[in-house]
């Protein structure tokens, strides 16, 4: 039997899925979305599985959390619907509950956070809640484990009966109930033939904005207008509108049913807790301080600390085995150009792609942690004003911020974002942060031309970066995203302790995922750069890097960088190489004009001047991710003719600035 | 009065939640309808957006939409 797990955001929902599941899950993506829905074998059960769906405060069809979970519902028809309820905020929670329950879909309600209700002397009649709703109420604690294996009980027995919510009827008597139940009469025959509870269908139909569902009920223009003329009188009877009326008998009947089963005495600790802590965290004066400090901690660690640590233990291993390798093939007198496809293509393609392990697999971390203990929310109070004006929520600034690092990681970490809007727009600015990769290209340029003045470059050169991708973004808000973003009307959650288990599993889903989606991806684009530099024209193995394919390549290329100052053929084959990894793009200029890394400097000038080389600097902050990003890149958008209009769409933008630069510059030096 | 000039730490019952399309559905269904209890926590650091206190947590919202729900205070 097939479940699905659906509850609020915030209620412990991630958590309580990895109790109910084993090792055996695996992350499945809806057709068309890029939003992760976990399916797992429900543990000490044969054949059961439940399905994470987002976390969502009702059923509409608004944003994409609403839809999936909509569809999921309505058209896989699950066996059975696990609904979390969060104990200590339960009239929002319940507010959920009263929409599945319309559904008529068998149900059981894992009452979340109980330990935190009774640790505050409260309690809940458990019975009595059952009772009022209609379907069996099982008080669990995720987090501690405790209530699971009931749950687990209680959902198959429900499902297997086949044990519908008992309670249909959510309103107090007065116009709403009336007009609910003489629509329902109405569309009783055509709720059925699509196999959909009438109830739930007739609510849909006081709502009105769920034109999809309520096409397929298929009604007569008569019946149509009966409806909507017993909407109107409803409308007039309560002095509220549909919605408005709606929303009030569904709160109405949660507060009753809280007022006859629920027993708070005291503000709860968590809360109180809470509260001191955003006395900092939030503070007028403490919180961009603390928050900026934050962000510069876990960026240090990340490529700094931890993540270099571990990369270079990792490239270390992988240098020892590909010396090692390469001392067998030559060994065994091996043609050279499977020694060279071995050594430069392989190992450099796998080397490049285990690079980015520790990065992910650290800022992941890091990640999950602020979001788990309920940071990431007040992060997006914080920040919201700054991102607002260019249609973003404060929720981008996190993974922009990681984007100076590595865009890879960050790419990744749009998915917290709830809005599929946000998430876009997010991924797309993501490479005009100037990621970590190109320091090395401005350091030698900078002591090039611009010997003691490299922090000078560099500021102007992020600074430029940043500037360009707040242009793009404005264009974009009147363009490809123009529209409503997804309404900033937030929770602001107590602060919790975030959970070991729920990090690590995070952590080893990111790991894996990179490595499963974009292994491929990279190694080829790596093979490929291996095979255009080891190969001439006749498909001859070739030692001699200014005969490769890839020369001919820059060969024909450079002209296009002829506006921009430099037209050299080993500048335009140094960037096309550089889409593989952006270090690589100093180390092709190097072999290509024979000079080694430390003597490029005074081997630079040969080749640029100091106007150029700014046109050039431009050009490499601002042209396309290199191909890790790509792929991470791709695997948000959902598309890959969205990434390769992004591909194409940066490049363009980097060619159009640096001839900006170039030629503004011109004229004033 | 409008939520958005609330002063921080008072009490207000909603009289109407204005607005359109899914703002105001969010709204609705984040618990703030009609004579609902509502109390201004505090601002952001930047001035906006607003913590506010409903039916026992804690929600954010902007001034400009906060500025959508009608609100009489209470105890005045």
């Amino acid at each position: 039997m097939i479940f699905a797990l659906v509850g609020n955001q915030n209620c412990g929902k991630t958590t309580l899925f990895n109790a109910l599941t084993g090792s055996n899950r695996h992350v499945g993506n809806f057709p068309g979305v890029t939003m992760d829905t976990k399916t797992g074998a429900i543990r000490g059960s044969k054949g059961n599985f439940v399905v994470d769906l987002p976390g969502i405060y009702s059923i509409r069809p608004y944003s994409n959390d609403e839809i999936i979970s909509r569809d999921f519902i309505i058209n896989e028809k699950p066996d059975g619907i696990i609904n979390i309820v969060d104990a200590t905020n339960i009239e929002r929670n319940l507010y959920l509950t009263l929409q599945l329950l319309e559904l008529q879909i068998p149900t059981v309600i894992a009452l979340n956070m109980m330990d935190e209700i009774r640790g505050n002397g409260g309690t809940i009649d458990i019975a009595g809640m059952s009772k009022l709703l209609g379907v069996p109420v099982i008080p669990i604690s995720a987090a501690k484990k405790e209530g699971i294996s009931e749950l687990i009980k209680s959902a198959i027995d429900t499902a297997e009966k086949k044990r519908l919510p008992a309670v249909t009827d959510f309103c107090l008597p007065g116009p709403v109930h009336r007009c609910i139940h003489s629509i329902s009469h109405v569309i009783e025959d055509h709720a059925q033939r699509i196999g959909i509870s009438r109830r739930y269908a007739a609510t849909k139909l006081i709502e009105g904005d769920d034109k999809e569902f309520i096409d397929r009920l298929d009604l007569s223009q008569n019946e149509h207008e009966l409806i909507e003329h017993s909407i109107i009188e409803m409308e007039n009877e309560r002095g509220l509108d549909r919605n408005a009326a709606l929303a009030d008998m569904r709160y109405a009947f949660v507060e009753d049913v809280c007022r006859l089963t629920v027993v708070k005495n005291r503000v709860s600790k968590e809360s109180l807790r809470s509260d001191k802590i955003d006395k900092l965290l939030t503070n007028k004066y403490a919180a961009l301080p603390v928050f900026f400090s934050i962000m510069v901690l876990i960026f240090w660690l990340t490529f700094g600390v931890i993540g270099n640590f571990l990369s270079e233990l990792l490239s270390r291993d992988i240098d020892l085995l590909a010396a090692a390798v390469d001392k067998g093939l030559t060994a065994y007198g091996i043609n050279p150009a499977v020694h060279s496809l071995v050594i430069d293509g392989l190992f450099a393609g796998v080397g490049s792609v285990i690079s980015f392990l520790p990065l992910i697999v650290v800022l992941f971390f890091f990640l999950s942690v602020l979001e788990d203990t309920g940071y990431m929310a007040r992060v997006a109070f914080v920040m919201d004003k700054l991102l607002r004006r260019l249609g973003l929520s404060g929720r981008s600034f996190v993974p922009m911020i990681i984007g100076f690092g590595c865009s890879v990681p960050a790419i990744m970490a749009t998915r917290t974002l709830s809005s599929e809007r946000d998430r876009k727009m997010t991924v797309l600015l993501m490479p005009f942060m100037s990621c970590s990769a190109k320091i090395p290209i401005y350091a030698v340029f900078s002591a090039a031309f611009f010997p003691g003045r490299a922090a000078l470059v560099m500021a102007i050169l992020y600074i430029s970066g940043i500037a360009a991708g707040i242009l793009v973004a404005a264009l974009l808000n009147k363009t490809a995203f123009r529209g409503k973003p997804i309404p900033f009307v937030m929770e602001l959650p107590n602060y919790r302790v975030p959970s070991l288990r729920t990090t690590i599993l995070l952590m080893w889903e990111k790991a894996r995922d990179f490595l499963r989606k974009a292994f491929t991806v990279i190694l080829l684009a790596t093979i490929i750069i291996w095979f255009l530099g080891a190969f001439d024209s006749q498909l001859n193995f070739t030692g001699e890097s200014s005969q490769s394919l890839l020369a001919s390549i820059g060969r024909l290329m450079a002209p296009i960088f002829r506006p921009l100052g430099f037209d050299d053929w080993r500048i335009a084959t140094s960037l096309v190489v550089g889409f593989t990894a952006k270090e690589a793009v100093i180390s092709t200029l190097g072999v290509l004009i024979g000079s080694s890394a430390s003597a490029l400097d005074t081997a630079l000038p040969a080749l640029f001047s100091s106007l150029s080389a700014v046109s050039f600097l431009v050009f490499t902050l601002l042209y396309t991710p290199c191909v890790a990003a790509v792929a991470a890149m791709k695997r948000e958008l959902g598309s890959w003719l969205q990434t390769v209009a992004a591909v194409v769409g940066q490049c363009l933008i980097a060619w159009i600035f640096a001839f900006a630069f170039y030629r503004v510059g011109g004229l004033i030096f | 009065m409008t939520l958005d000039i609330l002063p921080i730490g008072k009490n207000a019952k909603i009289c109407s939640v204005g607005g359109e399309g899914a703002l105001r559905l969010r709204m609705l269904d984040m618990g703030l309808i009609p004579g609902t209890e509502v109390s201004v926590r505090k601002t952001a650091p930047l001035g906006d957006p607003l913590e506010i206190s409903v039916r026992g947590y804690k929600l954010t919202m902007r001034k400009d939409d906060a500025r959508l729900i009608k609100i009489r205070e209470e105890g005045t």
